[in-house]
């Protein structure tokens, strides 16, 4: 991919996407960690290893791609899979628009379109809270090695899932688990209101596991019923008065 | 044991995830240039990721590694070191630790 940025010279495009490199990296550890236990999870579903692997390359999301092979494997229909990753990955269009807000003039639409793909949580909070706009090389840069760790962490998996003892993939299974708190928790100790609607949705994801009739539901649905429903009474009764933390500082307040 | 799964269903589930997932992050992006005003939906947008990884999370981990108290060790560790304010990586290294050790302390018990 180029990494050619219109009207700037070649040096700060250079140095932009080094710079964007040198952030990417510690989010591609975290990211090959995790994917290895997305890629024993496809395996212990019964997926073949490039099955999971051209998952992990062509949807870049953990949430979204758990739920995805879970549905996949239970045999879920495909409006059921499509309805999961919509409401699931609904996160990434309020992140894209916020950080529309904070890119360069250099990025224009086909080229947002190509640097869409690369909006994870991650790569989001690293590209957002960058006091300076995000450039096109700055961009490519931070999402190159997150892609690569997140591919060949799930090839990992995926191939030795099948090899490692069933008491190591058991435990490694939480890696993806302990990402999930290590965003939630800090943010709900941060804000009741976040406490609240986390609350609400073990509530209703626990009520959709164990209550006889709701049981039934596949694990996707329940997931969206469970997130809609505790978003939803959050918005309802806790409106976020300057809107989200995300889109607060938009227009320019954190450019220099 | 392998599920015998028709490669060509596969390929449709495949595309699907791969094209939802990818239209809900770049069409925004390339098309939206303004804020989002109504405040509902902006409230709604803002909990949606807290609710959804809490969703996926319990009770769903709880019966991931086989073992309960395994997987209840695994997450109470995670929780205080997210607490705590530790990375991603740290939080993630430390729930697969913990449930291993638990693992292996309930192996010698048992």
């Amino acid at each position: 991919m180029s990494v050619a940025s219109g009207g700037q010279s070649n040096t700060t495009a250079k140095s932009e996407w080094g710079e964007g490199l040198r952030h990417g990296f510690p989010i591609a550890c975290g990211y090959f960690f995790v994917s290895f236990t997305f890629g024993i999870l496809g395996a212990t579903l019964g997926f073949r290893w490039w099955e999971t692997v051209l998952i992990s390359m062509t949807n870049l999301t953990s949430a979204g791609q758990i739920a995805g092979v879970k549905t996949i494997a239970a045999g879920g229909s495909v409006f059921e899979l499509a309805l999961s990753q919509f409401i699931i990955n609904l996160r990434y269009s309020l992140m894209g628009i916020s950080l529309s807000q904070n890119v360069s003039e250099d990025v224009s639409g086909p080229r947002r379109m190509l640097l869409g793909f690369g909006i994870t949580d991650e790569i989001y909070g690293v590209a957002a809270s960058r006091r300076t706009p995000v450039t096109t090389p700055y961009f490519v840069g931070l999402m190159t090695l997150p892609y690569a760790g997140w591919t060949l962490g799930t090839l990992g998996g995926a191939v030795l899932g099948d090899v490692l003892p069933a008491a190591v993939t058991n435990v490694m299974t939480l890696a993806i688990y302990g990402m999930f708190i290590a965003i939630v928790v800090p943010a709900a100790k941060e804000s009741r209101k976040v406490l609240f609607v986390t609350a609400i949705a073990v509530a209703v994801s626990c009520l959709m596991y164990y209550a006889p009739v709701l049981s039934e539901v596949s694990v996707g649905f329940a997931i969206i019923v469970s997130a809609v429903v505790a978003a939803a009474v959050g918005a309802w009764l806790f409106p976020v008065e300057d809107g989200p933390r995300e889109t607060a500082d938009e227009g320019g307040a954190c450019r220099e | 044991m392998r599920e015998v799964r028709a490669v060509s269903r596969f390929f449709v589930c495949a595309l699907v995830m791969m094209l939802v997932t990818y239209l809900v992050r770049a069409i925004p992006f390339t098309v939206f240039r303004r804020k989002v005003r109504n405040r509902f939906f902006r409230s709604f947008l803002y909990y949606v990721p807290y609710a959804v990884l809490t969703a996926m999370t319990l009770p769903a981990a709880l019966y991931a590694t086989g073992s309960m108290a395994v997987a209840a060790v695994g997450l109470l560790a995670a929780a205080v070191l997210a607490y705590r304010g530790r990375g991603l990586v740290v939080v993630s290294l430390a729930a697969c630790a913990a449930a291993g050790l638990a693992t292996w302390v309930i192996h010698l018990l048992g």
